[in-house]
């Protein structure tokens, strides 16, 4: 198989394990590109990608925007808080003003989940979700499982543990279905206020003591605290959530194992994660951030193939 | 289908010692020269060109690299099947050096071009030329031609020419396929 079964990209729901596997074997080509003098292949130089951030992000954009350049496509950018979204555009006028300026590939963050699926039924351009409130953030999954992957030779049969805020984090949801599709097996730990309810029905198991689930895993994946989604106190206090649930070297070194330590980023050092075990080599956490790259030019790639060549 | 003999297995090798003496006129002994096989079936070529030279002609010391050109190409979403890409092994800088790229067939020229915008990536090299076991004459898109040939063809356009090696494909022979 050489072709994605998807026109976009709109979560790790609706791809398949061929899937995941082509987009890994593309981004291994480019991550040998992105590791030369010359970090640049003219792929796309003939198609246009916007960037839609209606929320705001530091390294998913310039993540995005990196994979674009180095792919030679052209690159408009938007953000919500500088435009007329303040005046009471809706998203359907503001992709469709921007797609009348011939884009042929929309890269879209938004603030509502299911927002990529809303769009993708009512206009042409090929979409990448590059997170859409709690619901999917398919190329960090995507990361994640690769890194993984780098790290462990395989995803399959190993042991994951996601850590902390799994209610309000989409990283989280689209792990949870990445890790699966490649056959390993996933927990989720954290406080009970935080584990949204449905968690046993898509086949993840709880563990509410962090060692225990640590004792098991291969791999922890520490997700940060996401006060600006919280509307509503989830546990008594910072500090408290930091015993319970923080990694530090100390509980690392006690397990009797090495474990792979990840974490999407931005860290809270020092709430869900210190920062020996952050600078540690346990810690894949700078590899995530130049595996991100060669992933999202894989998937931009891909996608872009099932574009058809227009002569006008 | 039925299919031709161009080269049997005597005739390859004799096409393989005369290029390799043709490689030592002009680059004695390799030192500012490195060999890349263009993917993905220019590299048997590069390989047995790099053993031929070490082994029986006693240079040492020959860099070879593979060079992918699937994101390089000109054809990206025109074709009818996606490309794949395949592994770019380049461990030297090609700056300041003289690079031969090595290739079974040349047809279009296309990968060619490819190749020489995929090269500039590892450095400015001093000079490129061009080596291919069949050259197959006018069928070309481009102005490029090849300064090493094992051998030219004539061949019409929806003939094939097919290169095997023993390594990948359990013989030494080179066929012109009519489908």
């Amino acid at each position: 198989m050489s072709e994605l079964s998807v026109n976009h990209l709109l979560g790790i729901k609706y791809i398949s394990e061929a899937d995941i596997h082509l987009i890994f074997e593309t981004a291994d080509h480019f991550k040998e590109v992105i590791n030369r003098p010359i970090k640049k292949v003219p792929s796309l130089r003939d198609i246009t990608i916007a960037n839609l951030f209606f929320e705001n992000s530091t390294r998913t954009r310039l993540s995005f925007e990196l994979a674009e350049k180095r792919l030679s496509a052209d690159v408009i950018n938007f953000s919500a808080a500088s435009s007329s979204v303040k005046k009471g555009e809706t998203l359907i006028d503001t992709v469709n003003n921007i797609l009348s300026m011939k884009v042929d590939m929309v890269v879209m963050r938004h603030p509502n989940p299911g927002a990529g699926v809303f769009l993708s039924k009512h206009i042409n351009a090929s979409i990448v979700n590059a997170g859409d409130g709690a619901h999917e953030h398919p190329t960090q999954a995507l990361l994640d499982c690769y890194s993984i992957r780098e790290r462990l030779k395989d995803v399959a049969g190993k042991k994951v543990v996601i850590v902390g805020d799994i209610l309000h984090s989409r990283v989280a949801l689209s792990n949870i279905f990445a890790l699966q599709k490649l056959g390993a097996e996933v927990k989720v730990c954290g406080p009970k206020t935080l584990i949204p309810k449905y968690i046993e029905r898509i086949g993840v198991s709880y563990e509410k003591n962090l060692r225990s689930a640590l004792e098991w895993c291969d791999v922890a994946n520490m997700l940060r605290v996401q006060n600006e989604r919280m509307d509503i106190s989830y546990f008594p206090s910072t500090r408290e959530y930091t015993q319970q649930y923080g990694v530090n070297k100390a509980l690392l070194d006690s397990l009797g194992k090495e474990i792979v330590v990840m974490h999407p980023g931005p860290i809270n050092r020092g709430v869900e994660i210190t920062s020996d075990v952050a600078d540690s080599k346990q810690a894949i956490i700078l590899e995530q951030v130049q595996n991100g790259v060669a992933i999202r030019m894989a998937v931009l790639y891909l996608l872009a193939s099932k574009i058809q060549h227009n002569e006008n | 289908m039925s299919q031709k003999v161009l080269l049997n297995a005597t005739e390859v090798h004799i096409a393989l010692h005369r290029l390799a003496c043709q490689l030592i006129e002009n680059h004695d002994t390799f030192e500012d020269t490195v060999l890349i096989g263009l993917q993905p079936r220019g590299i048997f070529l590069a390989k047995r060109l790099k053993s031929l030279l070490e082994n029986d002609y006693k240079i040492k010391n020959i860099q070879l690299g593979h060079l992918d050109i699937t994101f390089f190409r000109d054809d990206f979403r025109r074709g009818e099947k996606p490309l794949e890409a395949n592994t770019t092994q380049i461990n030297f800088i090609v700056e300041d050096k003289k690079v031969v790229f090595v290739d079974d067939v040349l047809y279009t020229g296309r990968s060619i071009r490819a190749a020489l915008t995929a090269i500039q990536s590892f450095g400015r090299p001093e000079e490129i030329e061009l080596l291919t076991l069949i050259d197959r004459r006018f069928s070309r898109h481009l102005p490029i031609q090849p300064d090493y040939r094992g051998r030219q063809v004539d061949a019409i356009n929806k003939e094939k020419v097919k290169v095997c090696w023993e390594e990948q494909d359990g013989e030494d022979a080179v066929y012109l396929i009519n489908s």
